[in-house]
């Protein structure tokens, strides 16, 4: 044995190993390729059910009728009360009038069901603007009831029992019929986006969750970026290198690591129970993500300010600059990049949080689009559990669609992170 | 170029402390006054209460009702935890106040509370409409959840050997037993633990008698849920529960009646004692799963937040609650006409719950 590898020369030894080095860098190769091909198929599923589930949400179906504002129906004592007016009787005559053969007084109850319960709001809303209204007829294309937009979209059977679905055949004749005369069509569904939180399907939007997460994002980044900043900043440039520096600095990565509902109780416990700031506001849930983000701000803006070049400050330095003038006028500067980065990524994990709202009683059904911090309001994620919960068939979709508007807000966040950056960066 | 950015940052800090000084005061005054109902509680009465809560909403002068989702004890909780603008106005439950609960509200405060009675909930243990319609007893129930099990001889328990249905009782197929259902947190879980696993646990005399001297022992012997696999925890989502029992027809899940009623052709409801879960069986009584549902409302906030009185008065009107009202549409199961005559009545005046009803 000696003897061969004795009389082995240097190229020999390498020839010899080459085949065993290749075949390695083969299979690590094929190993790497293998599993981001596995990342990339689950992406994919992920985003192809998402959007198999989502996509028929964006549209609604809706049916044109023709409404009488009669005024023996609305003030049948000469006085128009727009509170206690029967605006839904006005949408039952409408929908009997395309059915004048339906009589009897189950079958007409089955028919109203057609229409959504929404379309009754949607007449006070129009006659409240304009009173002149009153006494006129009005075509007017309104939402169909969810089961009706299901049966459009085949997420009802017509084939099964009709004990076993939640239209009558009766109700599904009713409706072949308006597609017949061209009196359904689906539009674009507007109140997913314009209206806030329903327990109707074709009513409820996103729009009151969407604008509870922004106010959140505004008061996080308020609180977080300023404190999260001025602390990297102290601790990279000012603060003496001694044990409690390294102290702090463990402290800070562990908080990063918290689970998030812990934040939740703390901000239950000190913001609620404590400050007695108002449940369900965007002020404490933006107070309790700006805790969560604050240690990733930290993290990040401290990386950046440490790859400034120390010749940079050193130059700055020796010209007579003064501590505070080399920070803000040559670190800052040069590492706001990637300090803003920080702040986005962070801000974009907050979006996306959900179990510290859970505990500041965040999850819960709010009609109404919050118009200030401290009005009750939900946030996306909130949103998607609330949905994804709900018995009512046609709230599969919408989940799925609240996620496609949640990821679609997420990716807009992180893309201005990634322009930001190519933007204001400076190259060495 | 660099000291315009520096400014740049310093007038953003500026700006973004100017915020926090803005957040701060507007914080401190919000609490002065809440022109909103504020509900919280169970998720069963949820999707009734927001119904309510949105049609009122949406009708009335008033602003639309918070509902907030926190489970029955979460809720009496915070229900209990004192009166004024920042504590609920009513708490949502699948199950009576205990009297624990009325002795804490006392203790901050919350003396008068008013009971109302919604109507019931029928539980179902539904598998694929792709599968047999299985009939079972309560006693079956119990036999294939529990964890101990009697054998043979009186007074003495068994871990639970059952693995499939036929072993349970020979008229049933021989199906493995696997029950996908609500984790201990859920009210759903108590009271199907209650009703139906309690109830085929008293078929057997010596564990009925034990109730009157060893109560405990009783509670664990017919209220603890098997763990060897045979009962999975599937979590609080019922609309998952009915997705896996379509891909998975040998399984069976335990979830509320809404559920299966709006999901009748993917699923069916087992029989039970002999009657199916529809809604007529769970309105009359006959189908032996079913529970009450209430929601309590602080009288001390009656008068003081605009809309309260209302907003009871729509919950328990006929359009809402009545047999024909749109709760039922939701799948809550009304109570009998007498009923709801005499819980109206006793709402509207008001009329504080004494710990000697219960």
């Amino acid at each position: 044995m000696t003897d061969t590898i004795k009389s082995l020369s240097t190229h020999d030894k390498v020839l010899a190993g080459l085949g065993k080095r290749r075949r390695s860098e083969r299979n690590f190769r094929v190993f790497g390729l293998m599993a981001t091909a596995v990342g990339i198929i689950f992406l994919a599923v992920f985003f192809t059910t998402l959007v198999a589930n989502g996509s028929s949400a964006f549209m609604q179906t809706f049916v044109v009728l023709e409404f009488e504002f009669s005024e023996d129906a609305l003030a049948p004592s000469g006085q128009l009360d727009l509170e206690y007016a029967d605006f839904d009787g006005l949408v039952r005559n409408a929908i009997r009038r395309e059915f004048p053969e339906v009589t009897s007084r189950r079958d007409r109850r089955e028919l109203s069901k057609i229409v959504s319960v929404g379309a009754a709001y949607h007449l006070r809303d129009l006659l409240r603007k304009d009173h002149s209204l009153l006494g006129s007829h009005i075509q007017l294309a309104v939402p169909t009831s969810s089961n009706v937009d299901m049966l459009m979209k085949d997420n009802i059977s017509r084939t099964v029992d009709a004990a076993q679905r939640t239209l009558s055949d009766k109700q599904i004749a009713w409706v072949d019929e308006l597609v017949a005369s061209g009196k359904i069509h689906s539009k674009f569904n507007t109140a997913l986006f314009t209206n806030g939180d329903s327990r109707e399907p074709e009513l409820a939007g996103i729009r009151g969750a969407l604008v509870g997460s922004i106010y959140m994002l505004i008061v996080t980044i308020a609180i977080s970026f300023p404190i999260g900043a001025a602390a990297a900043i102290y601790l990279e440039e000012f603060a003496p290198k001694n044990r409690w520096a390294d102290l702090i600095e463990v402290n800070i990565n562990n908080l990063a690591a918290v689970p998030s509902i812990v934040f939740g109780l703390l901000a239950l416990a000190v913001f609620i129970n404590w400050m007695g700031l108002p449940r369900s506001a965007p002020l404490v849930g933006g107070l309790a993500l700006s805790l969560l983000t604050l240690p990733v701000i930290i993290i990040a803006s401290r990386a950046a300010i440490k790859s400034v070049p120390p010749s940079i400050r050193d130059a700055a330095l020796a010209l007579g600059a003064s501590r505070m003038q080399v920070v803000f006028h040559h670190v800052i500067p040069l590492a706001l990049p990637g300090m803003l980065t920080g702040a986005i990524i962070g801000m974009s994990r907050a979006l996306g949080e959900s179990a510290p709202l859970l505990m500041i009683g965040m999850v819960a059904f709010i009609v109404d689009v919050p118009g200030s911090f401290t009005d009750p309001s939900t946030a996306l994620p909130v949103q998607v559990y609330l949905w994804a919960d709900s018995p009512e068939r046609a709230f599969a979709e919408r989940t799925s669609a609240a996620i496609i508007v949640l990821l679609v807000f997420l990716l807009l966040m992180n893309l201005s992170a990634v322009i930001m950056r190519k933007r204001i960066e400076r190259k060495w | 170029m660099t000291t315009a950015t520096a400014r740049k940052f310093n007038i953003i800090l500026l700006l973004m402390s100017a915020l926090i000084g803005i957040l701060a005061t507007n914080g401190a005054n919000a609490q002065s006054s809440r022109d909103y109902i504020y509900v919280v509680g169970s998720s069963t009465v949820y999707p009734f209460s927001t119904v309510v809560a949105e049609r009122f909403g949406r009708s009335s002068k008033f602003r639309t009702p918070k509902v907030e989702s926190t489970g029955s004890g979460g809720g009496l909780k915070l229900f209990c935890d004192g009166v004024g603008i920042g504590h609920p106005d009513i708490a949502n439950a699948s199950r009576a106040i205990k009297s624990s609960e009325v002795a804490g509200c006392a203790k901050s405060g919350v003396t008068e509370i008013v009971e109302v009675k919604i109507g019931y909930d029928g539980i179902v243990l539904a598998n694929s409409v792709n599968a047999p319609t299985m009939s079972v007893s309560r006693r079956d129930i119990f036999l294939a959840l529990a964890k101990q099990v009697p054998s043979g001889a009186e007074g003495e328990l068994i871990d639970n050997p059952y693995t499939s249905w036929n072993e349970v009782n020979s008229d049933l197929p021989a199906v493995k037993i696997e029950i996908l259902g609500p984790p201990p947190t859920s009210g759903t879980r108590d009271a199907f633990v209650e009703l139906a696993m309690e109830g085929g646990c008293k078929t057997f005399s010596w564990i009925k008698s034990l109730k009157d001297h060893d109560k405990n022992r009783y509670k664990i012997i017919c209220h603890t849920v098997r763990e060897d696999g045979a009962f999975v925890e599937a979590g609080e989502n019922d609309n998952l529960i009915v997705q896996k029992l379509v891909a998975n027809p040998s399984a069976f899940g335990i979830f509320g009646f809404s559920f299966l009623d709006q999901n009748a052709e993917k699923v069916r409801g087992a029989l039970v004692d002999g009657h199916s879960p529809t809604f007529d069986a769970i309105a009359n009584g006959s189908y032996p799963v079913s529970r009450p549902l209430y929601f309590y409302v602080k009288k001390a906030h009656v008068g003081v937040i605009p809309g309260l009185r209302e907003f009871l008065r729509e919950f328990t009107s006929e359009r809402a609650w009545g047999e024909e009202g749109y709760l039922s549409d939701r799948g809550l199961i009304p109570m009998p006409t007498e009923e709801r005559m005499e819980i109206a009545a006793s709402v509207r005046d008001l009329e504080p719950l004494t710990m000697a009803s219960h």
